[in-house]
């Protein structure tokens, strides 16, 4: 009988919980156990939770803190909504234009991770931090000025005015600057989200694991080292970054659209940070954590609903309580010790 | 033109004095403090409730305003980031973005998220020079920017506390064998950026008189890349890059493109870190084999 790797069973369990949590949630669906602010909040969690994966992927793996994840998710989200309303003549089965608005925002968010990786990943530390960050802002902000619209002659851009792009009046406008895309036709599932989840594991379970995978963990371990050893330190770190870039770009593609309009303001730094909270809390390089606590916490706004008002305060706290009793000593020796006593008097 | 140099170099002002409080913190706790922008809006309603509420003189509001951002910033140090001294850099991070969060929902449940008219505090005309009238405040702030530069700079070199200042960022083993109260050090420095951040917080506000929970974020961010652009933990590093950035913006949006202008401050930032990867006057690290 054929011995299966520690790696590769932990890689079926992760398949295994995502299938469960999606029969689980699509029986709740059905059955009409869900409540409706919390149906509509299943696609946004895929999503999240492949941006969180894909995060991983860099921050974990790889190493690097990248603060502008959220731009390259914009970038998908328009390019996928371009490609899905350009194509609403031709491509008549939702589903299949979904795919191709995913596949379209994939490939645009890794010419992005190209363009921006080059640059980037000669720097080091929060100066890479913050220079990703920067292309964040900078997508956010070119994207706010970007008008996009589509006629019979094809796709027509500017970046003044929704007038100056010298459209014929049958024409529609997709991306109106800093009101974003408007009159999106609504194609994502929840399935298709699963789906795109289980896909983004594979993939990044697969490059993990493999002899690359092995090559952009070691230069993340010991850059020298791994110099020393023939790794092409760039060639591998733009691997990682550019696959990231493009997991963001579909999660991006799916997120948008959900919904019927998407502004550009929607992935900005803060969305960054969100994902970025999902993977430390997750557990840096762990990619059962970082579905977790994607979860989690997109839902835990909404349990807190009761609070209300203070419901993001109390988020704040949870944060930084989590925060410190997970990595102070101090802190997690009385939780254990608090746990330990409780367990005695029960025995 | 002149105008324009001169709206520049007090916007930069304000980024300097906030860079200045970056600056610090992470050379002293190594550490990239995201509530910093926080403070600054907290220093900013401070001083906008004590003169509009209160009725208190202009300049007892700003000493207001810098005592409660000191105490808070040493709360913030003591409970959020003290306890976390030896975790992961990253996961101070998310500390810090978790009290930033704290710091805007809180300010949101005190304030609500309606925009305040900030009262004028500096009530003086304005002066012309060569036919460019030249705003009181924007003097004011280039005043105090080059007042705290030259404090800090004397503060850090000649004093017994700066001494200890620049011996804990430098190696913080060392520097408690020698006898040095590290914790009371880097508790120090962040009384100091935190009081630099109220300051920073009304002149913010009396130029740009709308107050909101999220007003320090984007100054946050901003002041954040100046100190970077200038080399982070250095001193006149955050000051030339606050300055060099702030007359970048002014005049990205006068000549260029007023929507675009915070894309191009971002990628004068990328092009400065490509050419000179630890920013302008930052040192250049060893690497050790």
């Amino acid at each position: 009988m054929k011995m299966i790797s520690k790696k590769s069973l932990n890689g079926f369990i992760n398949y295994g919980i995502i299938i469960v949590l999606f029969i689980i949630f699509q029986s709740l669906l059905s059955t009409k156990h869900l409540s409706s602010s919390l149906s509509g909040q299943l696609v946004p969690i895929c999503a999240y939770v492949v941006m969180a994966l894909s995060l991983n992927l860099v921050v974990g793996f790889s190493g690097e803190l990248s603060l502008g994840h959220a731009g390259f998710m914009s970038i998908g989200a328009f390019a996928g909504v371009i490609a899905s309303t350009a194509l609403s003549g031709s491509v008549t089965s939702g589903g299949f234009r979904l795919l191709i608005a995913i596949i379209v925002g994939a490939i645009f968010a890794a010419l992005a991770g190209v363009v921006i990786g080059i640059p980037v990943l000669r720097l080091r530390g929060d100066y890479l931090a913050i220079v990703t960050l920067a292309f964040g802002e900078i997508i956010k902000n070119v994207m706010n000025c970007m008008y996009i619209g589509v006629d019979s002659n094809g796709l027509h851009f500017s970046i003044q005015d929704a007038n100056s792009m010298g459209m014929e009046p049958t024409g529609t406008i997709i991306v109106n600057g800093p009101m974003g895309a408007l009159g999106i036709k609504k194609l994502s599932t929840f399935l298709a989200g699963t789906i795109l989840i289980l896909i983004t594991l594979f993939i990044i379970q697969n490059l993990v694991n493999s002899r690359s995978g092995r090559a952009i963990a070691g230069i993340r371990d010991n850059r020298i080292a791994a110099e020393a050893c023939g790794i092409q330190i760039t060639k591998y770190k733009l691997m990682a970054f550019v696959v990231s870039a493009a997991l963001a770009g579909s999660a991006g593609a799916l997120y948008a659209l959900n919904y019927s309009t998407v502004v550009p303001k929607k992935f900005d730094f803060n969305t960054s940070i969100l994902v970025l909270v999902f993977v430390v809390l997750g557990g840096i390089g762990n990619l059962r954590g970082s579905i977790i606590a994607a979860i989690v916490l997109t839902v835990l706004p909404e349990l807190l609903r009761e609070f209300q008002d203070y419901r993001m305060l109390v988020y704040a706290i949870v944060l930084i309580v989590v925060m410190i009793v997970t990595n102070n000593e101090k802190a997690s020796a009385f939780i254990k010790g608090i746990f330990n006593k409780k367990s005695k008097e029960v025995a | 033109m002149l105008s324009y140099l001169i709206n520049g170099i007090s916007l930069g002002s304000v980024y300097a004095i906030i860079a200045l409080g970056y600056t610090m913190v992470y050379g002293i706790a190594k550490m990239l403090n995201f509530a910093h922008g926080d403070v600054i809006m907290i220093g900013g309603y401070m001083a906008f409730c004590s003169s509009s509420y209160l009725g208190w003189p202009p300049i007892i509001c700003v000493l207001f305003s810098i005592v409660v951002c000191t105490v808070l910033g040493i709360i913030i140090e003591k409970l959020a980031y003290k306890p976390l001294r030896a975790a992961s850099s990253l996961a101070v991070l998310i500390t810090a973005i978790g009290v930033s969060y704290f710091l805007q929902n809180a300010a949101l449940l005190i304030w609500s998220s309606n925009p305040k008219a900030f009262p004028n505090l500096i009530n003086l005309p304005s002066l012309q020079i060569g036919g460019t009238q030249i705003s009181a405040v924007a003097l004011i702030t280039i005043a105090a920017c080059i007042v705290i530069m030259i404090v800090l700079t004397l503060f850090t070199n000649k004093t017994k506390m700066g001494k200890a200042m620049r011996a804990v960022s430098e190696d913080k083993g060392a520097a408690q064998l020698m006898g040095i109260n590290v914790n009371g050090t880097i508790s120090l420095t962040f009384a100091i950026g935190s009081g630099l951040a109220a300051i920073a917080g009304v002149l913010l506000c009396t130029a740009y008189p709308t107050l909101m929970p999220t007003t320090g974020a984007m100054p946050g961010i901003k002041a954040f890349t100046a100190a970077v652009f200038g080399g982070i933990g250095s001193i006149p590093g955050a000051m030339i890059g606050g300055i060099l950035l702030g007359i970048i913006e002014i005049f990205a949006k006068a000549y260029i493109s007023t929507q675009l202008s915070d894309a191009i401050v971002f990628a004068v930032l990328i092009i400065v870190l490509i050419v000179k990867p630890t920013g302008l006057l930052g040192k250049k690290i060893a690497e050790k084999v």
